[in-house]
C-alpha cells in the first residue's frame, strides 16, 4: 500500500478530538496584561524534572516554559511544534521529524537536534525513572540526521507523533547528551520568574519567543488553590481571572455570577468501576453483564456530575473520538435484563463489594452508594467499602476485586486500549484477556487504511462493552471558569481542561 | 430540703439543655420508626426544595434530608458518646494515677503523652488507620486515642494541684490505698474542669469525624453522619445556600445544650450556694 | 527558684530524648504506611521498573534503619538534608513556610488568649447572667462548627458580601507588612473563633470551681468585691487548668491549622506536611514533625512550669 505524508497527516487530524462547546465571544488577541490563575492541582513535590510530572499544574507551567515536538491543535488535529514537519515510512516503523530552525532557549542557546534527542533519551533506557518510559519503550533506535530526528520502532505505529505532544517530552537544553532542567529553561513563551512548589509560579513573557501569534500575557501567576470553594470565591470576587476544576455542584451558581463565564469541555476523562475478571463472581461474563445493567447511568451523570458529563457505554472511547462507534446500542439501566443475566450465570442474587474513595474521583463514594441502591432492585447486593484516600492507588486499585477508578483518557483509541485493556498492559485493571480484542489491537495499530481501522476499532468497542470487566457509567466534562477580563479563542482544545492546558499561550487579557 | 433546693434552682438554660438533649436522645432511639424513608433510599432528584413530602428537601444524591438528619443523629450520637467515654476512661484514670503517684510513673506517663501529642495528628491517624482499618470501632478507637492525651494532660495538671493538699497528705498518712485516694480524695475535687471538658470533648467528636472524612475515612456509606453531611455540602455556603446549615445547626444546638447542662452540673459540683 | 531551673533543665533534656524517640517513631510510622516516595511521585501510572529506578535514585533501596541513622547523623550536625521528591534543600523549603505559620499563630494567639481569659473571667463573675449565656452560646456555636465551615462563612460575609478582605491569603515573601496583615486577618479570625471557646470555657469552669472554697468565702465575708475576689484570689489558684488548656490551644495554632491553610490558601507548614506525607517525602516529614514536636514540648513545659510556680505546694514538695 502506498502512503504519502499528506494522507497520513490528514488521518492524524481526523483522529483528533472535536471540541464540543466553542466559547461564545469572538475576539482578537491583545498583547499585555497580568493574569492570575487558581488551579486545583500542584503540591510541594512538584519540580522541573520531566520524569516526574504528574498533574495539571505542572503541565500548564510546562506549556509556558517549554515546547514539545508536536502539539494538539485546538481543533483536535496534530501539528508540529518544535518539529516543523514529520513523516513516516510505509510501514510506519520509521518516523522522521524535521526540527524548526532559529529557535533559542531562554538562556540564549540555540535549539539543536541533540537537545531533542537528549530530552527524549532521558525517558528511555534501563535506568529511566520516567512516568512515560513505556511510551518510548518501542523505540529501538533514535538518531540525528542533519536537521532530522529519526526514530526506529519495533513495530508500526500510525499514531506515533501524538506521543510527542505529551508534556513529559519537553525539550530542554542538553550538554554532552544530558539535559539540564534545574532552572526550568526551555524554548517556551514564558520564562520562570519565581517558582514555589505547591504555592505559586510567576511567569514573564519571553520577548524572543519563536511563535509570533502566541503568548499574549505579559505576566502569568499560577496559584495552587486546592480547595474548590476557595477557587470559586477567588474567581467570583475577582482575585483571580481563571479557575479550573469547578465543583459540579456549584457549576450553575458560578455560571450565574456576574462577569464570569463557565467553560465546559467534553474530553476523554471517564470514571470506571473495574472488576478483577480472574476472580469469582467477576470471572463469569454474565455476572459482569448483570452488573452493567444494574447501574443507572443517567442518574449518576445528573447527581454526581450535576449534568456536566455524558453517559458511558462500558468502553473507554469518548464520543468526540473519530473512531467512536455510534452504532453501538447505549446500555441502559434494566433490572429485568440484569436478572436475566444473573439467571444465565445460575444465580438468583449476587453479593459483591465495591471499594471506593474520593481519591478515585470526586464523588466516587457517592456514586458507589447510588449504584448500590439501583442494583438492589436487580438482585445485586453491593456493599460499598469506603477506603482511605491515602495510598488508594497502591492498596486498593488493582488489589481489591472491584474498585472505583478515574481515567483522564488518552488522545487516541490505540493509546487508551493499549494502556488499560490490552492483555499484557500493566494497567489492565480488570485483568482481562480477550483473544480477538488483542489481535485487533495490534492489527489496528499498524493499519494505515482509515476505513479498515475504523471497522476494527468499532468491533473492539463492542467487545469491551459486552465482554470487558469494566463498568464505565460516565464521561465527566472538564468545568472551568474565567472572568470576562480574559479572552479565549472561539475554538478551544478539548484534550485537557483550559484549552488543552495551553491557555498560557493561547488566551489573552481583554 | 436538698430536693426542694434542687427543684427551685434548676436554671432555665439547664432546663432548655436537658429538654433538647432528651429530645435528641429520644429521636435517636426512635429513628427507625419515625424516619419517613429508609436511611439510604434515593427518593428523587438532588437538592429538591422543601415540600410537604420532603420536609427538609433532599441531599446531593436525592435522599430525604430529614431522614438523613435523623439517622445521622442516631449514628453520630452513638459514636460520640462511646468515643468520649473511652477517651475519659483512658485519659482520666491515667491522669489521676500520674498525679497521685508522682515520681517516675508520673514522669514516664507524662513524657509518653507529650510524645504522642507532639506527633502531628495526620500521621498519628494514618498510622492508627493502617493498624486498625476503617471500621466504626476503629474510628472510635482512633478518636479516643487522640483525644485521651488531651484529657490526660488536663486531669494530671488539675489533680497534681489537689494531690498535694493537706487532706490528701492526711489520707496518705492514714494509710489509704492508691485507689481510695484517687477516687475518694482527688477525683471529687477536680470534677468541675472534668465535666467542662466532657461537654466539649463530646462535641469535638462530631468535628473529628468530619476531619477524618478529609482523609477519606469516617463512617461507611450509606450510613449518615452529621460531620460528613456538613462537609459534603460546605462548598455551597459561599453562595449563601442554607442546605449545609441544617446539619451544622443540629450540631451547634446540641453542643450548646449539652454545655448548658454541663454548666449546671458544674455549678452543683462546685458546691456553691448562690 | 533553683528547683525550677533544675526542673526546666531536666525537662529540656527529656525533651531532646523525646524528640529523638518521636523522630524514630515518625520515621517508622511513615515507613509502615503503604507506598513510598517513588510510587507516590509517579502516581497512578507507576510501572514497577520505573518505580525501582526512581527508588534507586532516591536512595530508597537501602534498609530503613540505615536511612534513619544517616538522617540522624546529618541532623545532629545541623543539616536537615534534601527533599527526596524535589531534591531541594529542606531548610530553604521550611523556613519561609514556618515563618508564615508562626506569623499566623502569633496573630491568632495575640487576639484569642486575652479575649478568652477576659470573657472567661467575666462569665464567671456574672455567671448565669444574660451576658454569660450570650458568651456561652456564641463561643459554643463557633466551636461546634468545623473549621472549614467557619472559614467559608467568614469568606461569604467579608469577601463575597462586604468585599473588605481578600479571600485568598496566599502571601508572598516580597509582600509588605500591611498587605501581609490584611491577608492574614481572615484566617487568623477563623482560628480565633476555633480556639477561644475552649480556653474561655476552661477559665470560667476553673474559677467557678474555686468559688466555693473556704478562703474565697472568707474573702467575701471580709467584704471584698466579686471582681476582686475572682481576680486576686480565685484566678491564681485556677492557673493550672487554664494554662494547660491555653498551651494546648497554642500548640494547636502551630500544628493543627492545615484546614484553615487550605481554605484560605495560606502557605504554611501544615500544607507542606500534608503534601510530604502524601508523597512520603520522609526528610521533609521529619523536619516538619521535629518543629511541631519541639513546639509541643516547649509549650507543655511552659505550662507545667507556670502551673508549678503558681502553686507553692508544688513548688516546694514535701
Amino acid at each position: 500500500m502506498q502512503m504519502n505524508r499528506r494522507t497520513l497527516l490528514q488521518g492524524a487530524a481526523a483522529l483528533g478530538l472535536l471540541p464540543v462547546l466553542p466559547t461564545a465571544a469572538k475576539a482578537t488577541p491583545n498583547a499585555g496584561g497580568h493574569v492570575r490563575v487558581a488551579m486545583g492541582h500542584g503540591g510541594t513535590s512538584d519540580s522541573y524534572d520531566p520524569a516526574t510530572y504528574a498533574n495539571n499544574y505542572i503541565q500548564a507551567q510546562t506549556y509556558g516554559r517549554n515546547n514539545m515536538l508536536t502539539e494538539i491543535a485546538p481543533d483536535g488535529s496534530l501539528r508540529g511544534e518544535l518539529a516543523e514537519n514529520y513523516e513516516a515510512s510505509e510501514d510506519a516503523k520509521t518516523w522522521r521529524f524535521r526540527l524548526r530552525k532559529g529557535v533559542t532557549f531562554h538562556n540564549g542557546k540555540s535549539l539543536s537536534v541533540d537537545d531533542v534527542i537528549a530530552s527524549i533519551n532521558y525517558h528511555r533506557g534501563e535506568d529511566s525513572k520516567s512516568a512515560v518510559k513505556s511510551l518510548v519503550a518501542p523505540v529501538v533506535d533514535l538518531r540525528a540526521d542533519g536537521d532530522w530526528v529519526v526514530f526506529e520502532l519495533e513495530s508500526g505505529n500510525a499514531d506515533f507523533p501524538y506521543l510527542f505532544a505529551d508534556y513529559h517530552f519537553s525539550v530542554f537544553p542538553a550538554e554532552d547528551g544530558k539535559i539540564d532542567f534545574s532552572q526550568g529553561v526551555g524554548t517556551g513563551g514564558y520564562k520562570i520568574k519565581a517558582f514555589e512548589p505547591g504555592v505559586r509560579t510567576e511567569l514573564v513573557r519571553n520577548p524572543d519567543y519563536w511563535k509570533s501569534d502566541a503568548a499574549f500575557f505579559d505576566e502569568i501567576e499560577l496559584l495552587t488553590v486546592l480547595d474548590a470553594t476557595a477557587r470559586v470565591t477567588a474567581l467570583t470576587t475577582g482575585e483571580v481571572d481563571i479557575a479550573d476544576k469547578i465543583d459540579p455542584k456549584t457549576g450553575g451558581l458560578v455560571a450565574r455570577s456576574p462577569g464570569v463565564t463557565l467553560m465546559e469541555t467534553a474530553g476523554t476523562q471517564h470514571f470506571t468501576f473495574a472488576m478483577d475478571t480472574r476472580q469469582a463472581p467477576f470471572n463469569d461474563v454474565n455476572v459482569r453483564q448483570a452488573l452493567k445493567y444494574g447501574i443507572n447511568r443517567q442518574e449518576l451523570v445528573d447527581k454526581i456530575l450535576s449534568g456536566y458529563g455524558t453517559v458511558g457505554n462500558d468502553h473507554p472511547i469518548s464520543r468526540s473520538n473519530v473512531f467512536f462507534n455510534h452504532d453501538l446500542e447505549q446500555r441502559e439501566y434494566d433490572p429485568d435484563r440484569a436478572k436475566y443475566h444473573l439467571q444465565q450465570a445460575g444465580l438468583d442474587s449476587v453479593s459483591v463489594e465495591l471499594h471506593a474513595a474520593d481519591a478515585a474521583f470526586t464523588g466516587a463514594v457517592d456514586a458507589a452508594t447510588l449504584y448500590r441502591e439501583s442494583a438492589a432492585a436487580c438482585g445485586i447486593d453491593i456493599g460499598v467499602v469506603r477506603e482511605p484516600n491515602d495510598g488508594y492507588w497502591k492498596n486498593v486499585w488493582m488489589q481489591k476485586p472491584w474498585t472505583a477508578v478515574y481515567w483522564s483518557g488518552r488522545p487516541t483509541a490505540d493509546w487508551m486500549f493499549t494502556t488499560a485493556y490490552a492483555a499484557d498492559a500493566k494497567f489492565n485493571d480488570s485483568f482481562w484477556g480477550n483473544e480477538r480484542f488483542n489481535q485487533l489491537l495490534s492489527a489496528a495499530r499498524a493499519e494505515l487504511d482509515q476505513t479498515k481501522r475504523t471497522e476494527m476499532y468499532h468491533e473492539m468497542q463492542a467487545i469491551v462493552r459486552d465482554d470487558g470487566g469494566v463498568v464505565i457509567p460516565m464521561f465527566a466534562n472538564y468545568i472551568s471558569a474565567r472572568r470576562d477580563t480574559v479572552g479565549a479563542p472561539e475554538t478551544v482544545g478539548s484534550n485537557f481542561d483550559l484549552d488543552g492546558l495551553r491557555f498560557v499561550e493561547r488566551w489573552w487579557k481583554t | 430540703m436538698i430536693s426542694t433546693l434542687f427543684r427551685a434552682k434548676i436554671p432555665k438554660t439547664a432546663l432548655f439543655g436537658l429538654v433538647v438533649v432528651s429530645v435528641y436522645a429520644l429521636l435517636a432511639v426512635a429513628t427507625p420508626w419515625i424516619a419517613p424513608f429508609r436511611e439510604s433510599e434515593v427518593v428523587g432528584g438532588a437538592y429538591m426544595p422543601w415540600s410537604a413530602l420532603h420536609v427538609l428537601g433532599t441531599d446531593n444524591l436525592g435522599r430525604d434530608m430529614l431522614t438523613r438528619i435523623l439517622y445521622g443523629g442516631r449514628n453520630t450520637l452513638g459514636i460520640a458518646f462511646t468515643a468520649t467515654m473511652i477517651t475519659f476512661l483512658i485519659g482520666m484514670w491515667l491522669g489521676l494515677l500520674a498525679a497521685v503517684t508522682g515520681g517516675w510513673i508520673d514522669q514516664m506517663l507524662a513524657r509518653i503523652v507529650d510524645m504522642m501529642m507532639s506527633v502531628p495528628q495526620l500521621i498519628f491517624k494514618l498510622f492508627l488507620l493502617s493498624l486498625f482499618g476503617t471500621s466504626i470501632p476503629a474510628l472510635i478507637l482512633i478518636i479516643a486515642a487522640v483525644d485521651s492525651t488531651r484529657v490526660f494532660r488536663l486531669v494530671r495538671a488539675t489533680a497534681s494541684g489537689v494531690a498535694v493538699m493537706e487532706y490528701v497528705e492526711v489520707a496518705r498518712l492514714r494509710g489509704e490505698g492508691l485507689a481510695w485516694i484517687m477516687i475518694r480524695e482527688v477525683l471529687p475535687n477536680i470534677t468541675a474542669p472534668l465535666i467542662a471538658e466532657f461537654g466539649l470533648r463530646f462535641c469535638f467528636v462530631f468535628l473529628a469525624i468530619s476531619a477524618l472524612s478529609f482523609l477519606g475515612l469516617g463512617i461507611q456509606p450509606p450510613m449518615a453522619d452529621w460531620g460528613s453531611m456538613v462537609r459534603d455540602n460546605a462548598t455551597l455556603i459561599t453562595f449563601g445556600d442554607i442546605t449545609p446549615l441544617i446539619p451544622a445547626a443540629a450540631i451547634a444546638l446540641l453542643t450548646v445544650s449539652v454545655n448548658f447542662v454541663v454548666d449546671w452540673m458544674l455549678h452543683r459540683a462546685s458546691g456553691m450556694k448562690d | 527558684m533553683k528547683s525550677i531551673l533544675k526542673l526546666v533543665a531536666m525537662r529540656l533534656g527529656l525533651g531532646l530524648i523525646g524528640l529523638l524517640i518521636v523522630s524514630f517513631g515518625i520515621f517508622f510510622a511513615v515507613e509502615a504506611l503503604p507506598g513510598d516516595a517513588a510510587e507516590a511521585i509517579l502516581g497512578q501510572s507507576a510501572e514497577p521498573e520505573t518505580v525501582a529506578a526512581l527508588r534507586k535514585e532516591m536512595n530508597l533501596d537501602r534498609p530503613a534503619l540505615v536511612r534513619y541513622g544517616d538522617w540522624l547523623i546529618h541532623v545532629v550536625q545541623g543539616d536537615l538534608g534534601r527533599s527526596v521528591a524535589t531534591g531541594r534543600d529542606i531548610s530553604v523549603l521550611i523556613v519561609p513556610r514556618f515563618s508564615n505559620t508562626l506569623f499566623l499563630a502569633v496573630t491568632a494567639a495575640a487576639i484569642s488568649v486575652p479575649v478568652a481569659l477576659v470573657l472567661g473571667m467575666a462569665a464567671a463573675l456574672w455567671r448565669y447572667s444574660t451576658f454569660d449565656r450570650a458568651v456561652t452560646v456564641g463561643t459554643l456555636t463557633s466551636v461546634a462548627l468545623p473549621e472549614f465551615f467557619i472559614g467559608y462563612v467568614l469568606i461569604f460575609i467579608f469577601s463575597v458580601k462586604l468585599a473588605v478582605f481578600p479571600s485568598l491569603s496566599s502571601i508572598a515573601p516580597d509582600m509588605g507588612m500591611g498587605e501581609r496583615l490584611l491577608r492574614t486577618i481572615l484566617p487568623a479570625f477563623s482560628l480565633v473563633l476555633v480556639v477561644v471557646a475552649h480556653m474561655m470555657r476552661m477559665t470560667r469552669a476553673a474559677i467557678i470551681n474555686l468559688l466555693a472554697a473556704p478562703y474565697i468565702e472568707m474573702a467575701r465575708l471580709k467584704g471584698m468585691s466579686n471582681a476582686r475576689v475572682i481576680f486576686r484570689h480565685a484566678l491564681p489558684n485556677a492557673v493550672a487548668p487554664i494554662v494547660t488548656v491555653v498551651a494546648l490551644n497554642l500548640a494547636y495554632l502551630i500544628t493543627g491549622v492545615v484546614v484553615v491553610e487550605v481554605v484560605f490558601v495560606y502557605p504554611g507548614l501544615g500544607q507542606l506536611l500534608v503534601d510530604s506525607v502524601a508523597s512520603r517525602d520522609l526528610p521533609v516529614v521529619q523536619a516538619s514533625c521535629l518543629i511541631f514536636a519541639a513546639a509541643y514540648i516547649l509549650l507543655n513545659l511552659t505550662a507545667d512550669v507556670v502551673a508549678i510556680v503558681s502553686n507553692p505546694r508544688l513548688l516546694h514538695p514535701r
